[in-house]
């Protein structure tokens, strides 16, 4: 966090100032190991076995908050007599077709309960979101043990699941001593319960690998373990790669969702019309029976008064997906000719994305390609600098891509909202003009989407209608005529049709369609016609209460800051302590009151008990904190909502030096995208040609792949040339000298880097044989005023099964001393096929191959 | 400043109400970031220094203070090497070693303090400055704020500075040829504003303030990190006894937690000419005698002659 998010850190600085303690579990010893007052050196890729080690430890020292468990998590509930685990199977849950390397999952259900069919296979990382939230469950019964005894209690599952993960397997598999593992899990919970809380930080160094979901999911089974989610001071906080990130899946760049977290409707599934995507998204219980408000709404706010009850609100002109269209799905299917152009947009995938080298040969195939960014990025100079021209696989004049580079406004010359990791959206003014031809993102988009619409201006074809009808009449300000940036966040939050009053939030929003709303958990950022996300007075820090600040900024939904916070009271509404106090039930006026904005309906006691037949909000008992799934409890076993398995498991990266010590027969997630073909090699496990494990970290200095730094000199000179931090028996080993360079080789390229021998790198002793690990920093490329390899080069493209996220954190290389020998993805000349094997209109599925499973 | 630590070159603006202003950076809580670094290079709009990956300076690519690097953040990779590696480097031929067999990484990171060092290095703004001591031009002065401040337009590039700091601050510009330092930004204090570094400094490692107020929080400081448990924290360039201080005093001190040396600081510094005030003076009034006797001789022998 120290490397990454500096100025955030600060924050962390001050709370270790006033004694908090933090814990710091890397592969490498950073700049944030340094402040940490424990570092725990661990293999990239082992962290559900660490993580699972201490719920295992947790669970047989009965540790866990136990109120908390009972009342608040699924720890009770019984799960059907069908299910097995994967201390039964050997590595893989029950209901797994080895054909199609996907689970049937119908087997993991709650006893009593039904699963929204789901009729058909599932592709990969397109979840039906009401799997998610279980928000697809219907009918039924739970059936409960609040004795946590029944053999078939999550509880007792858990226990089960995580039953070899002990210590002693902990260090056999990530290296990581019994010690340094006890003197985690004691701080851990000796800092959790009713006086105090512990919060997680994480970034990429999770996300980032083909269990990565199940990585954060294990750490969210010991967080509802040790009663620290929905408290002040606890949680989960996931540290984004980027700026704004966060508001780009809220406000969605992601093909499978619309805002707010509705999910894309998909081509050919029970979602043809508004009614049946309702009947599937929308839930009978919990919160998520309010969104058909918001699929309407948002429907008003896209096609304005062309949306009317009769044509759905123009719901069937919104395009469906047909497949997985993720960034990697996509470069496949480029490099195949099957996309004739291409958007990049505050991107740079030619040397910041997964298996660069295959990025730039697919960037080859496509007929036009727009690149928006502040330089001459090398997205841009595919055709003309890459190492696939420098070798003489791709010729310039050969290559038909035709590039179009558009200068963008930098940070400071346009106005708008960024979104922090922590749902708090803070509106920044503009500081200057952009310089010559530079335009916003948004004067752009706006722009095009005018020029467009005029193209189609009159059309009466059918699929024209969503262009046609398309409301889009934000007021241009100024000479360069940008669109009003507040007009456009005036509609995402929302407002009455008829008379165009703001709503206050997304309680306000109907399914008749006389509100419109961008965006609903937005709703209420332009609360009162106030720009509140402009707001920035920090409150007093020294009233009770006061470090909540509600108002600096906004945070979404409806500027609650700790979410689930009813959680932060006991199941009779009072705090669980004095000390950690920050929402509770006010019996006086019959009220939720606190610091923060209840996470919870107002007026719902306590000891409010649902009806069995009882629907929607009024299914959520007064004690049941998560309401965003259909049993208000915080989830320790995911029934849905994952496609690779309802508890995490210790899965082998698909590239390992090791085999997998508790599943030898199964080895990497089963269910992971492998994309095997012959542009894509991978190492198999253990094998003697790569037998180090590769990480990738960032710098403070540099921004991910160098197009915003290495083309600024001032910080361009603090970290100037591409290298690579190694051990020092390991450079030893192989003749590399500190300072000289080195090249780090896997199938798919060589890259050379300047060796930085450092004591911080260690290897680990994993089920006791040396394992060394190299760190790579991912910020160079060919272009810019200090160009360097990219790492990007030496990755494969593979995907975690529900994201489609690439493991770029955990792979195989080796190491040699000196330079690299030719252009780096030399290797792979000739390999790359060049006749095109699906047409641009061509349906995806035909040209989906198929996937091998296993390892 | 005046007194008797005063060197006579030493060229001073006088202006009423104003205080000591100097920095306490705190290293204790420095993250190594070097936003100091690039928000002092920004607002003196100073050239990047070179492009080259500098062996053994862990993260550290600039190298030094310079004339174009006014804040620079330095990197001390602490480990000692093990005993084996060490072994291998007395002897002539390094053993690579057995397959299996690990020298105890873990074991031999103990009992070091901490591990890696960050040190955000800056021109000290001395009570006795060497450079100011030394500059025949006047380029520096002495402000109404006791910083020294190096006039760019006045600095005839004769380097006189540059060997005289004791601290390696100074330096001139290879192409402009004038010398460069730290300003404590002379021009932001004129308006109120704190200097570029402080602003930048994430943790407040940086602190900038009345030079009395900041010695009395760095002593708090040094106090509350020996209550921890942090016994190596102490005082660089403040708080020193008389016969112990550096240079008579550092206006930019700093919290180190091990010995000066390990940051690239000297124990010990003085002015030059400070240092050798006594017997500066008695060689140039010697000199003088022995000028003035040689002239009076040469004008006797002349007399002789002419008569």
């Amino acid at each position: 966090m120290a490397e990454a998010h500096p100025v955030g850190f600060r924050w962390v600085m001050k709370a270790k100032e006033r004694g908090a303690r933090i814990i710091n579990v890397d592969p490498r010893y950073s700049r944030t190991s340094e402040i940490a007052d424990h570092h725990v050196h661990i293999r990239a890729g082992t962290d559900i076995a660490f993580l699972g080690g201490l719920i295992h430890h947790v669970l047989e020292t009965e540790s866990y908050f136990r109120e908390y468990v009972v009342n608040y998590t699924n720890a009770s509930t019984i799960i059907n007599e069908n299910f097995k685990d994967t201390e039964d199977l050997g590595g893989l849950f029950s209901g797994f077709d080895p054909d199609t390397g996907m689970y049937d999952r119908s087997s993991w259900m709650y006893e009593g309960g039904e699963m929204a069919s789901a009729a058909g296979v599932r592709e990969h990382a397109s979840q039906a979101f009401e799997e998610q939230t279980g928000a697809g469950m219907h009918g039924g019964k739970m059936h409960r043990d609040d004795t946590l005894e029944h053999p078939r209690c999550v509880l007792q599952i858990l226990r089960r699941h995580f039953g070899r993960y002990t210590p002693e397997m902990v260090q056999r598999i990530c290296g990581i001593s019994a010690e340094d593992f006890h003197a985690v899990a004691k701080a851990l919970i000796e800092n959790s319960g009713r006086e105090r809380t512990t919060a997680f930080c994480y970034a990429v160094g999770w996300t980032q690998h083909t269990a990565g979901v199940q990585m954060i999911r294990t750490a969210a089974i010991l967080q509802l373990l040790l009663g620290n989610i929905g408290r002040p001071g606890g949680g989960i906080m996931a540290l984004r790669g980027h700026a704004s990130i966060q508001g780009s899946t809220d406000i969605p760049t992601l093909y499978d969702l619309l805002p707010g977290y509705l999910h894309m409707p998909r081509a050919g599934e029970q979602e043809l019309d508004l009614k049946s995507y309702i009947d599937t998204g929308g839930a009978t219980r919990g919160w998520w029976s309010n969104f058909d408000k918001y699929i309407v709404s948002f429907l008003k706010a896209w096609f304005g008064d062309a949306a009317t009850e009769d044509n759905g609100y123009g719901f069937e002109a919104i395009p469906r997906i047909s497949g997985n269209h993720s960034h990697f799905a996509t470069t496949m299917r480029m490099l195949d000719g099957g996309v004739e152009g291409l958007f990049v947009m505050g991107q740079n995938p030619a040397v910041g994305s997964q298996h660069a080298g295959l990025q730039r040969r697919a960037l080859a195939k496509l007929k036009w390609l727009v690149v928006r960014d502040l330089a001459e990025i090398e997205t841009a100079t595919f055709w003309r600098d890459s190492p696939e021209v420098q070798s003489g696989e791709l010729r310039p004049e050969e290559i038909q891509t035709e590039v179009f580079l558009m200068p963008a406004a930098a940070h400071v010359e346009k106005e708008g909202c960024f979104t922090n990791t922590q749902r708090l959206v803070q509106f920044r003014d503009k500081a200057l003009e952009p310089p010559g031809d530079a335009r916003s993102e948004l004067w752009f988009m706006h722009h095009l989407a005018k020029r467009v619409k005029a193209h189609y201006a009159g059309s009466t074809r059918k699929r024209d209608w969503p262009l046609v009808n398309l409301r889009w009449d934000y007021p241009e300000l100024g000479e360069i005529r940008e669109p009003d940036v507040e007009a456009v966040m005036k509609e995402i939050n929302g407002y009455e049709v008829a008379s165009g009053r703001l709503v206050s939030g997304f309680t306000e929003l109907r399914s008749d369609g006389s509100t419109a709303c961008g965006c609903w958990i937005y709703s209420g950022i332009f609360a009162d016609g106030v720009n509140q996300a402009r707001r920035r007075n920090p409150g007093d820090i020294r009233k009770e209460g006061g470090h909540v600040s509600p108002e600096w900024a906004w945070a979404w939904p409806a500027n609650r800051r700790v979410l689930y916070n009813r959680a932060s009271a006991d199941p009779q509404g009072r705090p669980w302590s004095e000390r950690k106090k920050y929402v509770w039930w006010d019996d006086a006026k019959r009220r939720w009151t606190g610091y923060d904005v209840p996470d919870f309906p107002a007026e719902k006691p306590p000891d409010y008990r649902a009806s069995d037949d009882a629907e929607g909000m009024d299914a959520i008992n007064g004690d049941d904190p998560f309401m965003m799934m259909a049993d208000g409890r915080g989830w320790l076993y995911s029934p849905s909502g994952l496609l690779d398995g309802p508890l995490p498991t210790h899965y082998e990266p698909i590239e390992s030096p090791v085999h997998n010590l508790l599943y030898p027969s199964v080895g990497a997630d089963p269910t992971g995208i492998r994309w095997r073909r012959p542009e894509n090699p991978l190492h198999a496990t253990g094998d003697p040609r790569y037998p180090i494990v590769a990480t990738t970290f960032r710098l403070t200095e540099h921004h991910t792949a160098g197009g915003m730094s290495r083309t600024l000199p001032w910080l361009g000179e603090l970290q100037p040339e591409m290298f690579a931090e190694i051990d020092p028996v390991l450079a030893r080993e192989r003749g590399i000298e500190d300072g000289g360079w080195m090249t780090i080789v896997t199938e798919r390229a060589e890259i050379e880097a300047r060796a930085l021998v450092t004591e911080r790198m260690r290897p680990l002793r994993v089920d006791g044989k040396p394992v060394h690990q190299v760190g790579l920093p991912w910020h160079w490329g060919y272009a810019g005023g200090y160009p360097g390899d990219s790492t990007n080069d030496l990755g494969a493209m593979s995907g975690d099964p529900n994201v489609s996220i690439q493991e770029s954190k955990a792979f195989t290389c080796d190491v040699r001393a000196g330079r690299r020998r030719g252009p780096s993805t030399e290797r792979l000349k000739g390999v790359v096929a060049t006749a095109p094997r699906v047409a641009p209109n061509e349906d995806d599925r035909a040209a989906e191959l198929p996937k091998e499973v296993g390892h | 400043m005046t007194g008797t630590n005063a060197a006579p070159t030493e060229l001073a603006i006088h202006r009423g109400g104003a205080r000591r202003m100097g920095f306490f950076t705190d290293t204790s809580v420095c993250i190594g970031c070097k936003a100091c670094e690039v928000a002092c290079k920004q607002w003196n709009d100073l050239p990047a220094d070179g492009s080259q990956f500098k062996k053994g300076g862990s993260y550290d690519h600039t190298g030094d203070l310079s004339a174009s690097t006014w804040r620079h953040v330095r990197f001390v990779e602490l480990l000692e090497p093990s005993p084996p590696l060490q072994q291998e480097a007395i002897s002539a031929l390094p053993a690579i070693p057995p397959a299996g067999e690990l020298p105890d990484l873990v074991a031999m990171a103990e009992g070091v303090g901490s591990k890696w060092l960050f040190m955000s290095d800056v021109c000290k703004h001395c009570t006795n400055a060497g450079c100011l001591d030394a500059c025949p031009t006047g380029a520096l002065i002495r402000t109404e704020h006791q910083t020294v401040v190096l006039q760019a337009d006045v600095c005839n590039g004769c380097g006189y500075c540059v060997p005289a700091c004791p601290f390696g601050v100074v330096d001139r510009d290879p192409i402009d040829g004038r010398a460069g330092k730290c300003t404590l930004c002379y021009d932001r204090l004129e308006d109120g504003l704190e200097p570029a570094c402080a602003k930048a400094c994430p943790t407040d490692s940086i602190q900038f303030g009345p030079y009395e107020e900041l010695v009395a929080q760095a002593e708090r400081r040094v106090a509350e990190l020996h209550g921890r448990g942090i016994d190596g924290a102490y005082l660089y360039g403040a708080a020193d006894e008389p016969e112990h201080e550096l240079a008579g005093g550092l206006g930019a001190f700093f919290l180190l937690t091990e010995p000066p040396e390990r940051y690239g600081l000297p124990a010990e510094a003085e002015s030059p000419i400070q240092e050798n005030l006594l017997a500066a003076t008695a060689a140039a009034v010697g000199a003088g005698l022995l000028a003035a006797a040689g002239a009076a001789l040469s004008f006797t022998i002349a007399r002789r002659r002419g008569r």
